[in-house]
């Protein structure tokens, strides 16, 4: 009696796999579709070809290669500094007595509850100075832009990873203490390498929250060579949504297939780095 | 246990003298320069945050602090300092027009207001910088009608000696100049509006530049009296008096000059946003639909993500790996990447829900359509999520008491009322407020899908599916003229108001957890 009352289970996942793929499938056919508008691309794929491609890394308007080094180089830089931050301060309130511990981790907590893209103006008229000091630093410069990604780095990430570090036995560094590690021995010999699968989590998270950044990343970059695919990418489709469509999806499926790639390679892990309380942004 | 000096030295690891020994060369390098431009705050940072590092990473003590000092040096930095700027420039009037300080507005205003006098004598011009680029400052090298060489700069002019410089043979403009780099035609043109603004005061009157390489003297036609206060305008015979960050027509004919300057207005942004009809009723708007969409964006998701994990959570369900992977990639794609390809399905003319279901329906360009396609497309964006989570949580309900339940005649809805979602509920809730928190400021979805639009008739700051970040964004940044004193104020109310729910939201959570504790 019980066994024929599955299959109303499966309706419901086969519904939701639907609304799920869609998208995804009317982007990869429009990637294909060698005619590139959005007038004639469809759900199914009409016709084949790898043409938008080509287009994409010899159109002269939309340096795409240069957006994506400047996406590799933004995001990677700013994920693996703004984890090594994070879990040296984790390591700190974690392991280290010290005076101010208690206040310090209240205070994370509450400046990391006002992101710092709402101070979106402030930022902006502070890199216009720091820019007139130090050009290489300023707006429109990568730098410039990772330096304010890395202002948020002693935040939530700290306390993610505070929780994590907390988990690994403390007998494991006294033993190395004992044994006469300095604290920078048991920090970088003893506590990282344990710590690899969640740092791995956490900055794929940065990574990904840093690629998908557009409101710091449009109001600081505004050359066309500095811009970051996210940026890049809004400007091919936003002015006209229809003429160069098949160049804007073959560029998001060259951005976004890796990511999906790596998030399925790592899906066990971003499950508990989810629950864990890590928010997609 | 004390060590001599050369112990503690020898104990010293490299890496650590390394950095501090490249923060020490960074300073070096920086503090010429912004001693150049008396940027005092600029060299007390500099130097203070070189002092701290060297301390820090010098001394065998304070090995906590290693760790946290540059975390904390940039978060207060480009966290904490910003909110505290953004909290200032609040009470401020600082936007388009309002930009200078007062001096640099009245300097800038007369400058702007010199006019050639007929028959005045004109120079041969070259425009000159000290470094070989124009970013810095500029001064003019003037060759009058015999031949003599003059270098001007916003302070006045000074002979310059014909042995330093070289002379064009024909016109007399100077070519090159000792330790002056003469700037070519295409970089002058380049300067534009800082060059048009520029003036060399003479005593008698100022020298301006006409087109590349000319340069007349002209007169000022405003004048500022600084023991009044008032700038003349010497054509007409207006006064102007300064009344709030401007110069305001004293003939009541309420003329003002182009050029203001910043001042403080204590609390008149605020109090316009409460009080001023035209910024009161679209703030309002704004408001209310942050609140619904944040609140309607966690429901959606967590309703269907919990639906799909409560449907997949059955012992003999085949297929669940697969099912969740697949699930999964929406959460997986970058969200920016997947909102643009919401947006061209929703195109009214091409877009594809348009064509699969023969509909002609305007779906981002009628407000209500535009507010349920900014949902759909979140809920796509986020549902996975939520079933990855709540798949999860529901592992941790416990068996035995669901047993119970059954055999004491509860039917199954009773049994997931009673049992099953308050566990959920109880684990769920701190990334249900995180997740509203997430929303509340959730720029992309709008920015990428709607721009805030559509505009209701009448006002074009605030669009139908604006939500406050969106708003405070083409405040500070629209075409409508930068508005930085009320971005910044309405910046704060969102401070505030995050505050106060992560607040409430967090105690509320306390007390879930203790009303299920037993």
């Amino acid at each position: 009696m019980m066994k024929d009352r599955l299959w109303w289970r499966h309706l419901i996942g086969l519904a939701a796999l639907v609304f799920a793929l869609v998208p995804i499938l009317f982007l990869v056919s429009a990637a294909l579709n060698p005619v590139g508008t959005l007038s004639t691309t469809s759900l199914i794929p009409t016709g084949a070809s790898l043409s938008n491609f080509s287009k994409l890394f010899h159109d002269p308007n939309s340096p795409y290669v240069r957006w994506y080094v400047n996406t590799l180089v933004i995001c990677g830089v700013s994920a693996v500094l703004n984890v090594l931050i994070g879990v040296s301060g984790a390591y700190a309130f974690s392991r280290l007595r010290f005076r101010g511990r208690r206040p310090g981790l209240t205070g994370i907590l509450l400046v990391q509850m006002f992101p710092n893209f709402i101070s979106l103006t402030a930022l902006y008229l502070t890199f216009i100075s720091i820019g007139d000091v130090l050009p290489a630093a300023g707006l429109n410069t990568s730098l410039g832009l990772i330096l304010v990604y890395l202002g948020g780095a002693m935040g939530v990430n700290t306390w993610l990873l505070k929780g994590y570090l907390d988990t690994i036995p403390k007998e494991l560094d006294e033993a190395a203490r004992i044994d006469g590690a300095t604290e920078n021995q048991v920090f970088f010999r003893v506590i990282l390498p344990l710590a690899v699968p969640m740092l791995v989590v956490v900055g794929l998270f940065s990574f990904v929250s840093f690629l998908n950044e557009i409101l710091l990343a449009g109001v600081f970059l505004t050359d066309t060579t500095h811009k970051t695919l996210a940026v890049g990418l809004y400007g091919l489709v936003s002015g006209n949504h229809n003429t160069d469509y098949g160049e804007f999806a073959a560029g998001s499926l060259l951005a976004g297939v890796p990511v999906v790639l790596i998030y399925l390679y790592l899906q066990k892990y971003l499950v508990k780095g989810l629950t864990a309380g890590a928010v997609k942004g | 246990m004390t060590a001599s000096p050369s112990e503690r030295l020898a104990r010293l690891s490299w890496p650590r003298v390394v950095f501090v020994g490249l923060v020490a060369a960074f300073a070096v390098v920086t503090i010429p320069t912004l001693v150049d431009k008396h940027s005092w705050t600029g060299v007390t940072i500099s130097v203070a945050v070189t002092a701290i590092l060297a301390y820090v990473y010098l001394t065998p003590k304070r090995i906590a602090a290693r760790f946290l000092v540059p975390g904390t040096i940039l978060l207060l930095a480009f966290q904490v300092y910003p909110i505290g700027y953004t909290i200032s420039t609040a009470f401020t009037n600082y936007g388009d027009g309002h930009r200078l300080t007062k001096t640099q507005a009245v300097a800038q205003i007369e400058a702007d207001s010199v006019i050639e006098q007929p028959g005045a004598q004109r120079y041969e011009l070259s425009v000159a910088t000290k470094a070989s680029d124009t970013s810095g400052a500029f001064v003019f090298f003037l060759t009058d009608p015999d031949g003599k060489v003059e270098r001007g700069d916003a302070s006045g002019l000074a002979p310059v000696p014909d042995a330093q410089v070289t002379k064009d043979q024909f016109t007399g403009k100077v070519i090159t100049a000792q330790g002056w780099h003469i700037l070519t035609g295409i970089q002058v043109n380049g300067l534009g509006p800082r060059l048009a603004s520029f003036a060399v005061p003479t005593g008698t009157g100022f020298i301006k530049s006409v087109g590349l390489s000319e340069a007349y003297v002209g007169h000022f036609t405003m004048t500022y009296d600084a023991s009044a206060q008032t700038m003349t305008d010497t054509r007409t015979h207006t006064v102007y008096k300064e009344s709030g960050g401007e110069f305001k027509a004293a003939d009541g004919s309420g003329k003002t000059l182009p050029i203001g300057w910043k001042i403080g207005v204590g609390f008149k942004n605020f109090t316009s946003v409460l009080t001023d009809a035209a910024i009161r009723g679209p703030f309002l708007r704004v408001l209310i639909w942050t609140i619904a969409f944040a609140i309607l964006s966690v429901l959606t998701t967590f309703g269907l993500g919990l639906l799909l994990a409560v449907v997949m959570d059955h012992p003999r369900m085949r297929g669940r790996r697969l099912y969740s992977s697949l699930l999964l990639l929406p959460y997986a794609m970058p969200a920016f990447i997947s909102t643009l390809v919401w947006s061209s399905m929703y195109n009214k003319d091409f877009g594809l829900l348009n064509k699969l279901f023969g509909t002609h329906i305007d779906w981002l360009g009628s407000p209500w359509a535009a507010r349920g396609s900014v949902l759909l497309t979140n809920l796509w964006l986020g549902f996975p999520y939520m079933f990855l989570v709540c798949a999860g949580l529901l592992q941790a309900v416990p068996q035995e008491l669901k047993e119970v339940a059954k055999v004491d005649g509860a039917s199954p809805l009773r049994v997931f009322r009673s049992v099953t979602m308050p566990t959920v509920l109880i684990g769920a809730m701190p990334l249900l407020i995180a997740s509203f928190g997430y929303n509340f400021n959730n720029f992309n979805v709008i920015r990428l899908l709607t721009d805030g639009g559509p505009y209701p008739s009448g006002s074009s700051t605030a669009g139908d599916t604006d939500i406050l970040i969106s708003y405070t964004y083409r405040l500070a940044f629209g075409g409508q003229g930068a508005q930085y004193g009320l971005a910044s104020a309405i910046s704060f109310l969102i401070f505030v108001l995050v505050g106060l729910i992560s607040y409430t939201g967090f105690r509320q959570t306390r007390q879930l957890e203790e009303v299920y504790a037993r």
